[in-house]
């Protein structure tokens, strides 16, 4: 999209005014998933499985359908079978089949908490009583936990059908490897041969959730004619209805999906869990059913990130200019295929100009949750590996590691090794700001050590649409299909339009538009939020401001060429010799009704163009090596955002991912038992950062157009995420002298590590 | 005719090809060339695959226009969390 507007021209767009919903949510009047009821709701709750990997031989529902307030019980029975069937849905592309599997298990349960049944009753207790008096025959299979053990060849089967895409000649034996994929350019052998120095590591992270604080919420209201109501906690209403449709084979128009405020969803909330379940529980009871999951359920049964294990190896010469790059990326997909390892394979080391790169990923089923997206899906995995490696040998090569990555960074034009060129970008002004901030130069103290590393993601557009609608008095309704994923996008939006139509913020009230209001919208995710729906908003304004011109014109009986729209009004174009008394918006707003009827501007595209985001991060450690604990001491984000429209909300997005990113470098992971059950599903034992754990974490926003975007936005909400496990183990491997290579850096791995170190 | 370039993992489905040359106007008619020149690419083309012309990143665009010497990648699409 074109008609770019310059900086000295902004009067709204780069300030930092308060957002409309934040009075809503510091006063506890926000309406959350959980906060919807209907009168006469019903509760559902869900059995789930306590085994790993079992064979589903029998359900027997009798004993639970015959207790007092059960009004509905449904099980794989419930729902029709689906074909391999896929469709995009945030992440990666999905199979239906496997979605309606991991909704309601049929055949197999491949996890634990995977649901076999859900029941409908008046109270919650009722329901849970229920739940006890359902009867499941289960044959228990043996299971695999791991991503090294599930790859090998005698490992548990998860899926008899299964063999590995991307092999050729297709194999004769199935395989919990799903896929294999392969990214190269040049040649890698010449490029190791030409090194001088090499560092070949290999790292292994843990699966870790989104840790959103509020869990899946829904209620589903289904009427006797199958006209559905729902509301839901989602990043993506449109995507929920036509999921819903699709495996309850409804037409789309039968189902209206209103999104609740969203207690945080970084990736987890792309895909439906409970919300089908709801849909049939409450077609079967005539009542409305309300879902809401306990926090042992989210840690259960909703998509964590893949745990992964990355083999690296790096080539370069003695002056610092990296030969040649190989890296083989194994992911969990969980119980399903579908990992981030392709996302994760381009963005390894998409930061560099390299000639000579291959890339290998493996997706692998494994009997855990399937994974769902976690902000830049794949990319901290990767960039852990990558960025460890790229510190250990600018410390090989005795070059500061700012320095040898600006010698080996990628640029605008720089060939990516997975596809494309890539446009403007802003990497090496990060790495300049880093180097030239104060936090790069100050001095350490005794057992502390400073980390660097830096991240990328692509960033993405797609559909989305806004409606700009003029009340009657000149204020503005501004309605808009991306979600706000509690980011603060709404402001933005109504920044960007107040900014076209020349009013105040103020003026400009904008809610997300229901699935009945608006035309489909993607999911909020990869960081298209502001990106996209921003130029839906600003589309949708500038066609208002169109027909507000041609409704003057008419009015004053001029030319419409004769009409510009400036600083909130409708006034004689300059240098023009047709002259006429000005209308403001308010004026043109209350004629408007006797003129031709009510002002909108509407908006339905297919966002193109997203820029890309680097960012670079330093981060200060100090580490107890009696105890193993690492303390965060200071934190310095430096990222490219295009240009932030709200600074302090991309400043958030900055230090909330940070935040995620410290916790999964430090303490986060699932730990399961030998049975295959997960033993911490809770805030208590699975340790998320809180406030006492974190320094400030300080921002710069650096600022490179998007040329693409009306106001330069680049996507901001993902790349912070993926520097801080690398910068953390970075600072650590300083710190101590001693490279760590798996995650967490929890205190009794580290201390093993210390105690460990040979003499 | 437009420079068409295949990122390398899509090289299994078309016989080890990754470079090509088509007389194509727009990405529909690009997916479509290349779905009856390599029949097995030809299911993914519309759900899995992303397409750079010139630099700027298109996906499900089946309209977007493909000039006469354009540089035209194709490699899996992107999302996100």
């Amino acid at each position: 999209m074109s008609s770019a507007i310059g900086t000295e021209d902004l009067k709204i767009v780069g300030s930092r005014p308060l957002r409309p919903d934040g009075v809503d949510k510091v006063t506890g009047r926000a309406r959350y998933g959980a906060d919807v009821s209907l009168p006469g709701q019903l509760i559902g709750k869900v059995l789930r499985s306590p085994h790993p990997h079992a064979r589903i031989l029998a359900i027997d529902t009798s004993l639970a359908l015959a207790l007092p307030g059960v009004k509905a019980v449904v099980t794989r029975d419930d729902f029709p079978d689906m074909p391999d069937e896929y469709a995009a849905a945030g992440e990666l592309t999905i199979n239906y089949r496997d979605v309606t599997r991991n909704m309601m298990a049929r055949e197999k349960v491949l996890y634990d908490g995977h649901p076999v049944a859900a029941v409908a009753a008046i109270s919650e207790s009722v329901a849970r009583e229920a739940l006890k008096l359902i009867k499941v025959d289960y044959q228990v299979l043996p299971h695999v936990i791991d991503v090294r053990e599930a790859m090998r060849p005698d490992a548990p089967l998860l899926h008899e059908a299964q063999y590995t895409e991307g092999v050729s000649p297709k194999p004769d034996k199935p395989s919990n490897i799903a896929k294999r994929l392969e990214f190269s350019r040049g040649d890698v052998a010449a490029g190791f041969a030409r090194a001088e120095v090499i560092v070949e590591r290999e790292f292994n992270t843990q699966p870790v959730h989104q840790g959103y604080i509020e869990p899946q919420a829904c209620l589903a209201s289904t009427t006797e004619d199958g006209q559905v109501e729902l509301w839901t906690s989602t990043q993506g209403h449109f995507m929920f209805r036509a999921q819903c449709a699709k495996l309850l084979q409804m037409e789309v128009s039968r189902i209206r999906v209103t999104p609740t405020e969203i207690g945080g969803g970084f990736g987890g909330k792309n895909n439906i869990y409970n919300e089908p379940l709801a849909i049939v529980l409450s077609r079967k009871s005539h009542r409305p059913v309300k879902m809401v999951m306990s926090r042992e359920e989210v840690f259960r049964a909703t998509g964590p990130t893949s745990g992964g294990n990355v083999k690296v190896r790096l080539g370069a010469t003695k002056d610092g200019r990296i030969t040649a790059a190989f890296a083989e990326l194994n992911f969990q997909a969980g119980a399903y295929p579908g990992s981030s390892v392709a996302p994760a394979s381009m963005c390894a080391f998409t930061r560099y100009d390299l000639d000579n790169v291959r890339v290998i990923g493996h997706d692998v089923t494994c009997n855990r949750p399937k994974v769902a997206a976690y902000r830049a899906p794949g990319a901290p995995i990767a960039a852990f590996a990558v960025e460890s490696a790229i510190d250990e040998l600018a410390g090989k090569l005795a070059i500061d590691p700012i320095e040898f990555r600006l010698k080996n960074a990628a640029r605008e034009g720089t060939q990516t090794y997975y596809g494309p060129k890539l446009g403007t970008i802003g990497y090496v002004e990060t790495l300049e700001a880093a180097r030239a901030h104060p936090h790069y130069r100050a001095p350490l103290g005794p057992d502390q050590g400073r980390g660097v590393a830096t991240g990328f993601w692509f960033n993405i557009g797609g559909e989305t649409s806004a409606t700009v609608n003029i009340n009657e008095d000149g204020t503005v309704a501004l309605m808009h299909g991306t979600l706000d994923v509690a980011g603060g996008s709404r402001a933005a939006m109504a920044m960007m339009v107040a900014e076209e139509l020349g009013i105040p913020f103020e003026q400009v009230r904008p809610i997300v538009g229901d699935t009945a209001v608006l035309g489909f919208n993607f999911i909020t995710a990869g960081s298209r939020g502001t990106f996209a729906g921003g130029m839906a908003c600003v589309t949708a304004a500038r066609q208002a401001i169109d027909r507000l011109r041609t409704r003057v014109a008419a009015i004053r009986e001029v030319p419409v060429e004769a009409v510009i729209w400036k600083d909130g009004q409708a006034r004689p174009a300059e240098g023009s010799a047709i002259r006429f008394e000005p209308m403001s918006l308010a004026q043109i707003a209350r004629l408007a009704g006797k003129t031709g009827g009510t002002i909108a501007g509407h908006a339905e595209i297919n966002a193109q163009g997203a820029g890309p985001g680097f960012g670079t991060h330093i981060v200060d450690v100090a580490v107890d090596r009696e105890t193993g604990a690492i303390r965060v001491l200071r934190y310095t984000a430096v990222q490219d955002v295009g240009r932030a429209i709200h600074p302090a909300y991309v400043e958030g997005q900055l230090q909330g991912g940070v935040a995620q990113g410290i916790g999964w470098a430090l303490n986060e992971e699932y730990v399961y038992g030998a049975d295959g059950v997960l033993q911490n599903p809770g805030f208590l034992d699975y340790r998320i950062p809180v406030a006492s754990d974190l320094p400030y974490i300080d921002t710069v926003l650096v600022e490179v157009p998007n040329p693409n975007h009306p106001y330069g936005v680049r996507g901001c909400g993902e790349v912070p995420i993926i520097a801080p496990l690398a910068a953390i183990a970075n600072a650590v491997s300083h710190a101590l002298g001693i490279r760590l290579c798996d995650l967490p850096l929890s205190p009794p791995r580290v201390a093993r590590a210390i105690a460990d170190r040979p003499a | 005719m437009a420079r068409i370039s295949l990122s390398s993992g899509l090289a299994l489905y078309t016989g080890g090809e990754t470079a090509i040359e088509l007389e194509v106007g727009n990405v529909r008619q690009l997916f479509a060339a290349l779905g009856e020149r390599y029949p097995e690419l030809a299911s993914r083309l519309e759900t899995e695959i992303a397409v750079a012309i010139d630099g700027e990143i298109y996906q499900d665009a089946l309209l977007q226009k493909i000039a006469g010497a354009s540089e035209v990648f194709l490699f899996p699409k992107i999302a996100g969390g």
